[in-house]
């Protein structure tokens, strides 16, 4: 059989580099430059750096961040999501945002990248494993895609989900957990503005082993709680089921604050080691966000609300 | 041939060489260590990840559980094969899997935690899966210790045998250690329960 290949694509016919870095440019100048999708660009433009950045902070090497992942979707090795996630598809992608809102509606991603201006916030993000790192995400305050569908009073908690897809996330079959991947915060905390949507890290679109397109980010809490992919978002009257307290709920409770004083019943959680450092370090109560956020949960007992 | 020392003598063919044994211990001497030199080696060129530590301590304790698992395989093998000379290697991968097990220890007392024996002593009363570790570990000190001829004589060998069944529980208690401590995926644990649950029925049913 005569199998006519078509000809290899020449490279004249290729955007030379000035021609699409001037496109970049472009965009950058109208405002736009954040919302270049990743097949386009790795690089976001038009950031600025949060006041409501961790300051103080070595930030952890890119390299850490992104080969060192729990995304159990791609496998539970935590070498393995970033080789197994690596054509993980990103577009086209939609965020529901239901329930109890007087606006509820379904966003296109590029519509959620635009929503607010991008800022860079760097944040430590303590994992219940008793490890830690310091990244720079990029993103806005989660409180900016929630106020756009004008939550009504009986919206006292916030349902998350990650997308899940059987074909292009194999692994999840040994996960071990039930899949999708639920998360939920009470109201308040979700309308904190230390709690972020995260599109980007290190100046540049999320890696898909970090969570593409779209993460929550919430530094006060261990990292599981920071759920990644997301794809609905349900305002609800109450307390919404969580993928790991399901799983093992005398291990793994709703609230899932960073406490040094609460151990997991298998580990203690006094301690913990900051990726690339030899020594462990004092785990910080809230991890270290407790002036910002303590006043969230005055009057309730920690021990039993861990 | 102490053919004492295990629980079935085999007769072997007269006609066949055992001149084999001796290189091929040689060889198992070396593959055993393989596993510690490539430690080294991706700790020396950079190459063990993320969390280095993490991955010294897995890796270590995976090699304990895989030799305390082929030094049971010895006995089932060598008379399923007919291979009597295997249990000439049999206290060679025992005392492998006591090494390995060593540089495990060492490396949550000394990397992990950093002598911080308060933490430690909390950890091992309080974790049940450090206390089922370090539990099986205990057992393997006595098996290293009398591992030598001399002990065997010291002992007899039908209270030796009798000592040297602690190696059983100190498997059980490594595949405990290792499914208490992962959070949801039990593949790897599983396996390895399975592996040693045919290891023993073996011992079971040829009674």
């Amino acid at each position: 059989m005569l199998i006519r290949r078509p000809p290899p694509i020449r490279y004249s016919e290729v955007a030379p580099k000035s021609v699409y870095l001037n496109r970049r440019r472009f965009l950058a100048a109208a405002g736009l430059g954040a919302l270049l999708p990743a097949s386009a660009a790795t690089k976001l433009e038009g950031i600025r750096k949060s006041p409501l950045s961790t300051t103080g902070e070595k930030v952890t090497p890119y390299e850490v961040t992104t080969t060192y992942n729990n995304f159990y979707e791609f496998g539970t090795d935590k070498a393995q999501p970033s080789k197994l996630a690596k054509d993980f598809r990103t577009r086209p992608w939609t965020i529901t945002v239901e329930g109890a809102a007087a606006k509820p509606r379904t966003f296109d991603i590029d519509e959620v990248l635009k929503l607010a201006p991008p800022e860079e916030r760097v944040y430590r993000m303590r994992c219940v494993e008793g490890w830690s790192i310091v990244v720079p995400w990029i993103g806005f305050p989660l409180k900016a895609l929630l106020d756009r569908v004008e939550p009504t009073s009986k919206a006292q908690y916030v349902a998350f989900q990650t997308f899940y897809d059987r074909n292009q996330m194999p692994q999840g079959r040994f996960a071990g957990i039930n899949l999708p991947y639920v998360e939920g915060l009470r109201m308040d905390e979700a309308m904190h503005p230390l709690a972020i949507l995260s599109v980007g890290i290190y100046g540049e679109v999320l890696p898909n082993q970090n969570g593409a397109p779209v993460r929550l980010v919430v530094p006060w809490k261990y990292g599981f709680k920071s759920i990644k992919s997301i794809v609905r978002i349900r305002l609800v009257e109450k307390r919404p089921p969580t993928t790991w307290n399901i799983s093992n709920p005398q291990e793994y409770g709703f609230y899932s604050n960073v406490n040094p004083q609460v151990d997991h019943p298998r580990w203690s959680q006094a301690k913990e080691r900051r990726l690339g450092e030899f020594f462990k370090r004092e785990t910080l109560m809230f991890n270290g966000y407790g002036e910002q956020v303590a006043r969230l949960y005055a009057g309730l007992d920690l021990r039993k609300n861990y | 041939m102490q053919g004492w020392t295990s629980a079935k003598t085999i007769e072997r063919p007269k006609t066949r060489s055992t001149r084999w044994v001796t290189p091929a211990k040689v060889v198992v001497f070396l593959l055993a260590l393989a596993p510690v030199a490539a430690l080294v080696w991706r700790g020396l060129a950079g190459r063990l990840g993320a969390n280095p530590i993490e991955a010294v301590t897995h890796a270590t304790g995976d090699w304990t559980l895989r030799l305390l698992l082929v030094t049971l395989a010895v006995t089932p093998l060598r008379e399923v094969l007919r291979l009597p000379e295997l249990i000439r290697f049999r206290r060679m991968l025992g005392l492998f899997a006591f090494f390995y097990g060593c540089l495990h220890l060492l490396t949550y007392v000394w990397l992990d935690q950093f002598f911080d024996w308060g933490s430690i002593v909390k950890d091992v009363a309080k974790r049940p899966f450090i206390t089922a570790g370090f539990a099986g570990f205990v057992l393997l000190v006595p098996l290293a210790v009398t591992s030598t001829a001399g002990w065997i004589r010291r002992l007899g060998g039908r209270r030796w045998r009798l000592l040297h069944r602690l190696i059983y529980g100190t498997a059980a208690l490594g595949v405990v250690h290792y499914w208490w401590l992962v959070k949801s995926d039990i593949r790897m644990p599983a396996l390895y329960g399975a592996i040693l649950t045919l290891l023993l029925a073996y011992r079971v049913v040829r009674r």
